[in-house]
Order: C-alpha cells, then structure tokens, then sequence
C-alpha cells in the first residue's frame, strides 16, 4: 500500500495518504471488532447466568452494539450544574484518544503497525499510564461524591498493577534483548512451544516455572489496569454505584465506554504479543501456515478476550485494601523475583539461543 | 494562616436510590477515607400505616397487608396473624391444613434465602448467583400460584386452615422440585463457598457476638449465625414441626460468612421439612368445619340459603374475635416474625402490633459497620437480610 501511494504521489505526500489510510482502516477494524466484542462479553455473560444475552436487534442480537451506539449518541449530553464543564468533557475524549493511540505500534502481523517504532513497548507502557487521567479528571471534574471516591480509588490501583506489569513486561525483554513489538514476536517463531508462556525448547524449558506464571499474573495485572471484576472497584456498583461514570450520559459516556473495552482488546493484544506467539500460527506447518497471520493474532485476542468475560461472569469483587495487598504484597516480589531469575539464566547463557 | 486546618469527614449517602440498598433504605455514612466512622439508616420511605391500617380493616381483609410485609415470603407472615386470630377466637385447624401450612412455610424460607444468598454475593460482586437462583425461585412462585392464583401476594391462609386444598399434581410437582433442589445449592456453592475472594469478603466482617445478638433482640439467622440454638420451630414449635426431622444450623463466629453458611444450610434442612411433609399429608379437610371463621363450601351454597347468608355475613361484617390479648410468632425466614394482636369483640382488630425481625437487624448498622471499609457495608447489609416491606410496614 505504501509503495504504490509513494509512486503515484511522490514520496511525501504519498507516504502521507497511505498513513492515514492505514490508520483509518486500523481504526474502523478496531470499532467493527469491539462492537462484536462487545457482543461476545455481553453473551458470555448471558450464557453462564444461564440467560439469553440480547437477542432482539437483528439475527442473535448481532446490531445490539450498533443500536445501542445510536441510543448513545441521540441522546441529551447532561453536564451537571457543579461541574468543571472543559475538564468534564475533556475526560472521556482523553480515555477515548489514549485507548486508540496505544494502537499505532500493535503489529497484527508482519509489517502491518501503523509506526514500527523500536521502542514500542515503551510507547504502550506510557500510553497505558496516561490512562488514569481519563478516570482520574473524570471523577474530579464531575464535583460528586461516588465519582470522586471511584477516581481516587483507579488512581491508586492503576499505579499499584503498572509496576508489577512493567517488572513482567521486563522479563520478556531480557529474553528478547529488544523493545520493538515486532522482535518480541519474532523470537516467538517456530511454533507454539517457542511462545514464552510455553518454552519447552532445551535450555530454555528451565523458564517454563517462571514464565508460566508471569502470563498468569500479567492477565490478573490486566484485568486490575482495565478495571475489570475482580478489580472493578472504580465503578463498583454494590458501593459506588457506577464510580467516576455516575453523572456521565450520552456519548460522553459511550467515549468511555468504549475507551475502556479498547483498552480490555489492547491488553489482550499485550498478552498475545509477550507471551502467546504474536501473529505465529501455534504450529509452524500447512496447513496452519497457510492462514494468514492476522487471523492468529485475532484469534487468539478473541480467546483472551474470552477468558476476561469469564473473569467477569464467575468471581465477587475485591475489597479496596486486599486489592493493594495482592498488587504490592503478592504480585510485586514475585514478579520482581522473576526479573532476577530471568536476568540470572540470561547472564548465564547469553541469552536464549 | 490558620495554624490547624479543622479536616472533615466525608459525608455519603448511600441511598434510598442504590443499587446496593434493598430496597429504600438510605444510610448517612461518615467516612474517613474509605474507613466507615458512623452510619446513620434512614427509614421509612416505605411506609404505608399496616397496623393502623389493620385497625379498620375485618380480620379477613386484613391478612392481606401480612403479604404485604417481608414481600419474599409473604406466607409465613400471614401464618403468624392466622395463629393469633385462632389463639383468640379458639379455633381448631385441620391437621392436613398444618401440613399444608408447614410446607408453604419451608417453600417461604426458600424464597427468602434464595434471594438474600444470592444478593449477598451480588453485594461483594458476584453477578451469577442471583440469575442462578432466580430461576429456582422462579419455579417456587408458581408453587404459590398453583395453591393460592397469585404468585406473591397469595392470601392463602386462612384463620382455622388455608383457603383451598392442594392437588395431588402439585405436590408432586414440588416433591419433584425438593429432589432436583440440592443440586443446584451445589452449584451455587461451587461458585461462593470456597472461593477465596467471597470468603475474603466476608470471614470476619460484621461480627455479632452471642452478648451482642441478645442484647439487640436479634432473632432468625441473625442469632443462629452467632451460635445459639434459637429457632421457634423447635424452642417454641407451632403447627407440625415436631413432627419433622430436621436440624438447626447454627455458626460459629458470626461473621457474614457463617449467616451465609447457615442459610445455605438451612436451604437444605427446608428441603428435607418440604418432603417430610407431602410424604406425611394426610387426607381431609383443609379449613375447619364449624363455620365459625370459614365459610361454607361452595357446593354447599348453590343449594342452602342459609349457607349463602352465611357467606354474605362472614365476607362484609366479618367474624368477631372475642375480647382478649395474645402474640404468636412464627420463625420467619429472617427471624422471629410476630403479631400482638388486642381484640375487643369487635370484628375488626382493636390493635396490632408487628414485630418484624428485619427491625432490630437493621439498627446493629452502626456499630456492626464501625471501622470496616467502605465495601464492607454493603456486604454486611447483605448479610442482615434487609427487607423493607417489613422495616417500614
């Protein structure tokens, strides 16, 4: 695509178009997917309560996403009369722009990031922690009180899992010796036993014990960081109601919805991407090779996404206090642990062959 | 600049319009942080004058509002009026009546805790309980539709019985329920009782002493869960229940964890009472037989005229109840629901009172409440079992 706009339009501009092209076409693929996303966690849900999910709108309810879009949108923006209107409505762009910036370096296969950059990793780190703010101005500019106890509460679980994410992240870039996405998916090539959750290839099956488990812990991090039940305390309905989401209506509502199921997707990327083979089929031979990579990178994005609506159907909520003991208590040294062992067995080999 | 800045503590309302607040219950909360300091409940947002309204009411027309009252299982509240109307009035109730009784009873308690079981989970998070246990409550309800044509407000008992014989389909029907039943407190136990963040949740949140719980007129669960043996069916039993085998659960250090375990064991002692008392039914009338309180039969009435004056007179000026005080409390599913009802010869009650179980339970908020977080207020208020119908009558 690049090099066919480059010819037709010089080198600038052409370079320019075929950008933009690519980032529209990433962006309408991410918004068609989260509306069946959204779907599927609505009916995962359903299935395990033993309901049936919707079912109304369309075939098996599968325009629910579209019209519950349009209901959003036609509907009165109500800013209450104590809040700080900018501020008000600058939070759910924030979440909303943030959630699709992070984007811009996912490769969905090879060559297909919007900006390859070599320090990805590092991009989506800050991207993800600019993501409290959203919440954070959100549930401060909406002057009430269940909005500002669910901001200050994401403030603190947000920075709590960041750490022990970043420790996991580290692991995985020792291994690699590389902060672009596309070498961390690269030196998981080869077929499902060179994935780093499930290293069985001599010596580095000697990892498994410790890589095993920082996929465990990286999906429970995801789940705290995405403010997803179990960790769903900023908008606890038995407590807080709907958290920092109380007084928002309408489409500012709808942008932090879906800021927030962009960033559920974006971390199931981040799982897939570290530690379960990227866009690698899971055995390296037709006829699974035959299927294009962007279908294994989706698939397996679907069977993450899958297991946080399980999540969301099966376990209660933590309480504020036991949420900061497994975060710093638990997660932190384990994790800090596995960098010193992964830092040991990488200075001892020179890294994995 | 001052030299001491005066720090205030954070005020919530939690409530009437929370989701978490069964109903309309609105608590003044005093946070320090997300530490609870006080809790102030408001009530009486539902409040309709029951006992007042019972005053102006034939004794008849008023066993209605007792449905009225804890509205998730309205039998047994009917159950406690018809036994103070029949302590008064002297009258005699058929034994397949008390059988009938004892059985809607139980399937009341299933009801009850069902519902509270399952929305305590809802209260520390877990969504699936409650459909899981909706569809089981479900099936119920149209038990009490099949006996009684409505699904909650059943008006089924009558002073001297119930008012129409169960058939043979329905206990069949319910006997089939009581044997599937087990299976699914299996599974909504494999979602709650072992798991860890449920139990983090609730193991050693809103202790009750056994001091405590006597000292608050706690009844029901509420003193069970503590560990005491206090259950009216077996220290004060009415109707037939000791002719049943069963057991009373009691807990240990109850916290919201042991209520939780003692309804989910209670559920299960239900069961067994349930079956025992289609298998023990025996034939017969099911409303006493002198006229006294009931009315004729139907058949009766299309061929005697003095049966359908009788009917005329018991249904518009209503029986009388002869001079005279008396409480009957039955063991509701949330404790010791009872009826002091003064009688003055009239037809209608001179007064009522109605002790309701959730009252006493809802006053211990403030200083079960003291110290725990935030979260833990709901789980606790859970846990109490809160019905507002009753609180506010």
């Amino acid at each position: 695509m690049y090099g066919f706009f480059e010819n037709m339009m010089g080198p600038h501009w052409g370079h320019f178009t075929a950008s933009v092209l690519h980032v529209l076409i990433i962006m309408i693929a991410l918004l068609l997917s989260l509306a069946y996303l959204l779907l599927a966690d609505r009916k995962i849900w359903a299935a395990v309560q033993m309901r049936k999910g919707p079912n109304v709108v369309g075939p098996f309810g599968l325009l629910q996403s579209f019209a519950d879009f349009f209901k959003f949108v036609f509907k009165e923006i109500v800013i209450p009369a104590g809040a700080d209107r900018p501020l008000f409505i600058l939070a759910p762009f924030l979440t909303f722009v943030l959630a699709f910036i992070s984007w811009a370096v996912i490769p969905a296969g090879p060559g297909l990031a919007v900006s390859d950059i070599n320090v990805g990793i590092l991009y989506l780190f800050a991207i993800s922690s600019l993501g409290v703010y959203g919440i954070i101005i959100g549930g401060w500019a909406s002057n009430s009180k269940y909005p500002f106890l669910g901001a200050l509460r994401s403030a603190a679980q947000m920075v709590s899992y960041e750490v022990s994410i970043g420790f996991i992240i580290i692991t995985v870039l020792l291994l690699v010796g590389s902060l672009n996405l596309s070498d961390i998916v690269e030196a998981q090539a080869g077929g499902i036993w060179h994935w780093h959750a499930f290293m069985l290839t001599w010596p580095n099956i000697v990892l498994l014990p410790v890589l095993f488990p920082m996929l465990v812990i990286f999906f429970v991090s995801a789940l705290a960081e995405t403010n997803r039940p179990p960790f769903d305390l900023p908008e606890a309905e038995s407590e807080l109601v709907a958290g920092y989401q109380v007084e928002y209506s309408s489409t500012p509502y709808l942008l932090f919805m879906i800021g927030e199921y962009l960033n559920i997707v974006l971390m199931s990327a981040m799982t897939v991407i570290l530690f379960l083979g990227g866009w690698h089929s899971p055995l390296p031979f037709p006829p699974f090779e035959w299927i294009p990579p962007v279908f294994w990178f989706a698939l397996k994005i679907v069977l993450v996404f899958f297991m946080f609506a399980m999540v969301k159907a099966m376990v209660p909520r933590y309480r504020y206090d036991q949420l900061m003991r497994l975060g710093w208590k638990v997660f932190l040294p384990t994790s800090l642990v596995a960098v010193v062992l992964v830092g040991g067995y990488v200075a001892l080999t020179g890294g994995p062959a | 600049m001052a030299a001491e800045t005066k720090i205030q503590n954070y005020n919530l309302n939690f409530g009437p319009q929370h989701p978490a607040a069964h109903g309309v219950l609105r608590l003044v909360l005093e946070l320090d942080g997300e530490v609870v300091e006080r809790v102030d409940p408001h009530i009486g947002l539902l409040h309709r004058g029951t006992e007042k309204l019972l005053e102006h009411k034939t004794y008849l027309q008023g066993l209605g509002y007792f449905d009225r009252l804890d509205y998730v299982a309205p039998m047994n509240q009917e159950h406690a009026f018809c036994l103070t109307i029949e302590k008064l009035a002297g009258v005699e109730v058929p034994p397949r009546a008390l059988y009938i009784r004892a059985l809607y009873d139980e399937i009341g308690r299933q009801l009850s805790h069902l519902l509270n079981v399952t929305t305590q989970a809802m209260d520390v998070g877990a969504l699936t309980p409650p459909l899981w246990g909706f569809e089981e409550r479900e099936k119920l309800m149209v038990f009490y539709e099949r006996a009684s044509g409505s699904r909650m407000h059943a008006h089924y008992y009558r002073p001297g019985g119930v008012h129409q014989d169960l058939t043979q389909s329905l206990l069949d029907d319910i006997y089939a329920w009581c044997e599937q039943f087990p299976k699914v407190l299996d599974e909504i136990e494999t979602l709650l009782t072992e798991n860890r963040i449920f139990k983090q949740r609730n193991v050693d949140i809103g202790v009750v002493t056994q001091e405590e719980a006597i000292k608050w007129g706690f009844s029901g669960v509420m003193v069970r869960g503590s560990g005491l043996r206090w259950d009216l069916r077996r220290s004060q039993p009415y109707g037939v229940y000791n002719d049943f085998d069963f057991k009373i659960p009691i807990g240990k250090n109850g916290d919201c964890y042991d209520r939780y375990l003692c309804r989910m064991e209670e559920m299960r002692e239900s069961v067994k009472i349930m079956k025992q008392a289609i298998e023990k039914m025996p034939d017969g009338p099911v409303l006493e037989t002198s006229g006294k309180v009931s009315p004729p039969r139907r058949g009766e009435m299309k061929a005697s005229m003095e049966a359908l004056i009788h009917h005329f007179k018991l249904y518009t000026e209503g029986f009388h109840v002869p001079e005279g005080e008396a409480y009957c409390a039955v063991e509701a599913p949330k404790g010791e629901f009872g009826v002091y009802l003064v009688a003055d010869g009239d037809n209608k009650p001179h007064r009522v009172k109605i002790r309701a179980p959730g009252f006493p339970h809802l006053q211990a908020m403030d200083w079960m409440n003291r110290g725990h977080m935030l979260a833990d207020v709901s789980a606790i208020l859970g846990s109490l079992d809160i019905v507002f119908g009753e609180i506010d009558r």
